[in-house]
């Protein structure tokens, strides 16, 4: 009886099933792997915001909520605008090269308007929001502070034009958002379409 | 009665191996009679484990899982609910009293040569557990969303961003957002209180059984196995219960004395346990002056630290994290040496075990620490001896004078 046994059948039945019962597996597993991405609801959550640019005196900095997303806005004074050349000797990508930023602020400010910068405020190490450091030579800073930005989690720096210096963790510039200016003093973060602006 | 009592027993053992299973893992579960202090940690690990679950159950029933709402049920949790400052308080304690209880577990393993041969799948298992752990605690510290929370989880999910190719969109599919949210919280919840909880419980089963495969092994790291008596006992075993019941019984009671002032007395432990930052709630638009991870976690964070980026990336520094936590997988094949016990090795291995000790603290105290020059040049020194530890092994092992160890166990 035993004998009878056709073991290669046998061997082959068992493969083609246990073959059959994986890919069922692998396709009833995969709803529940799809469902671990972002929601409709989360996708759309990253509406335009329109900001009040009157409301930020020079040499200071606000920030607004742009997907969940701190987003700083700073009026760059022009003595600011002056030192920033100042700092290309010592930092990791001075002409912007890595496309952190839409073409049209691939210029040496990184702005459309000079005294407009428009920055995603979150550290390109490991999303921390850095610290908004403007003063000139601060003694925590050392004397070759020109102002930018201090990331208190892992110690990297940036200028005012959110360029990262070299030898600190942040491996490249932040991010500038897609923006545009609908009036002189109204802009809006997250939509740079042309058209009906 | 006892006669209405061992009938019972007979019933029940007549569809269910329950005496055979109280004899196998128990009564005639024959230990090495020479255990030390060291060997209380791992029926404390159980303890805790069974803590957390308690208080964590009781924890679920008051608290919400919404980035709305979460904060302020905690508070709610800590001043209305009837006693619920005590179940959190347990909970938070038990979640670093537990990393205190499996730390010291581990070493007792590096000490004693506990992974090595016939144990390597139960070292394995143990490692498995503890990585299971790490993730059940850094699920459980976004849950409370204050600063901490969610700076902490915004750091640890963008580690893995930095994963070449695939990083972005699996940083995505963790957060099920672009920032760290409502819906990461809530998923992270899920996983905290269901799913890593069940692996848990199911991964230190199989510890257990898989120790009592190949029994536990003792201060001498000799096997006990190679003596038996007429009956097929080891000489050198004792019976777990009672003997072991009652030994571990007064760890219980030494630890549920520190555990209960830490509760009553320190229970933030100066803010190592819980961090002063998270008593803020989460606040997606300013990080913290300064972050740290809790305790556990900062001896690879400062590893983390230490590498400089490469390339433009981050990776090489989340690569050297990862394989500091992995490397302790391969020990059973690293270790060479002739004696599993520190008892008889060379003085090699004993300098290496203690320069691996200082840098694991030495490395746990810079993580706490803001990153200055002269802490980044320390901590790349302390994580240059964690590697050596593990990668000089093969080598430092062999070439150790080992003393010849005893036939039978010792006492000390």
């Amino acid at each position: 009886m035993t004998d009878n046994v056709d073991h290669g059948k046998r061997r082959l039945l068992i493969a083609a099933s246990a073959a059959a019962g994986g890919v069922a597996a692998v396709g009833a597993g995969a709803p529940f792997v799809l469902s671990l991405q972002p929601s409709e609801r989360a996708k759309a959550a990253g509406a335009p915001v329109e900001v009040d640019l009157s409301q930020v005196a020079p040499g200071t900095m606000i920030s607004v909520e742009w997907q969940g997303k701190p987003v700083w806005i700073v009026h760059r004074t022009q003595e600011m605008l002056d030192l920033l050349p100042k700092n290309n000797g010592d930092l990791a990508d001075p002409g912007s090269e890595v496309p952190q930023q839409p073409e049209y602020c691939h210029n040496a400010s990184r702005s459309i308007r000079p005294e407009f910068l428009v920055v995603l405020g979150i550290c390109t190490h490991l999303g921390c929001s850095p610290t908004f450091r403007p003063e000139v030579a601060p003694a925590d800073l050392g004397s070759g502070w020109n102002g930018g930005w201090f990331c208190p989690c892992h110690g990297s720096r940036f200028d005012l034009a959110a360029r990262v210096f070299k030898g600190v963790p942040a491996p490249t510039n932040l991010i500038i958002p897609p923006h545009k200016y609908l009036s002189d003093t109204k802009l809006l973060i997250g939509d740079d379409s042309k058209g009906n602006a | 009665m006892m006669n209405m009592l061992n009938k019972l027993i007979g019933w029940i053992d007549a569809r269910f191996p329950l005496m055979a299973t109280w004899k196998g893992h128990v009564s005639e579960y024959y230990a090495p009679k020479n255990f030390n202090f060291w060997y209380f940690f791992g029926s404390l690990a159980l303890l805790v484990l069974v803590i957390q679950i308690l208080s964590g159950i009781f924890l679920t029933m008051n608290y919400k899982p919404d980035a709305l709402f979460a904060f302020a049920s905690v508070e709610y949790i800590m001043r209305d609910v009837q006693w619920g400052w005590l179940l959190r308080y347990i909970h938070s304690t038990g979640a670093s009293m537990f990393f205190v209880v499996i730390y010291l577990h581990m070493f007792r393993g590096l000490m004693y040569g506990s992974y090595r041969a016939p144990r390597e799948l139960l070292w394995i298992i143990g490692m498995i557990i503890y990585l299971a752990l790490m993730g059940e605690a850094f699920m459980g510290y976004l849950l409370p969303w204050g600063q901490m929370s969610f700076w902490g989880a915004q750091v640890i999910v963008n580690l893995f961003s930095s994963v070449p190719f695939i990083g972005p969109d699996l940083a995505i599919m963790i957060r099920g957002d672009y920032v760290v949210s409502d819906i990461t919280l809530n998923r992270f919840f899920a996983l905290h209180v269901i799913a890593i909880p069940l692996v848990l419980v199911l991964i230190v089963g199989a510890h257990l059984v898989a120790l009592h495969e190949v029994g536990s092994n003792n201060p001498d790291g000799i096997e006990i196995k190679k003596n038996k008596d007429a009956n097929g006992i080891p000489l050198d075993g004792i019976p777990f219960h009672p003997y072991y019941t009652v030994k571990d019984g007064v760890g219980v009671i030494g630890f549920l004395i520190v555990f209960s002032a830490i509760v009553f007395f320190a229970p933030d432990m100066g803010g190592y346990f819980l961090e002063y930052n998270n008593f803020v709630p989460a606040n997606p638009m300013k990080t913290p002056e300064h972050i740290a991870p809790v305790w556990y976690f900062t001896p690879y964070y400062a590893i983390l630290r230490a590498v400089p980026p490469m390339f433009g990336s981050q990776f090489p520094g989340v690569v050297a994290m990862g394989v500091a936590t992995v490397a302790f997988f391969f020990l059973p094949w690293l270790d060479r040496g002739k004696v599993k016990s520190i008892r008889y090795r060379g003085p090699i291995y004993k300098g290496f075990l203690a320069a691996f000790v200082v840098s694991f603290i030495g490395l746990g105290y810079l993580g706490l620490m803001p990153a200055t020059p002269t802490y980044t040049l320390i901590s790349r020194i302390l994580a240059v001896v964690y590697f050596a530890f593990f990668v000089l092994m093969p080598w430092y092992t062999k070439i150790d004078k080992c003393k010849p160890e005893p036939e039978r166990v010792t006492f000390k």
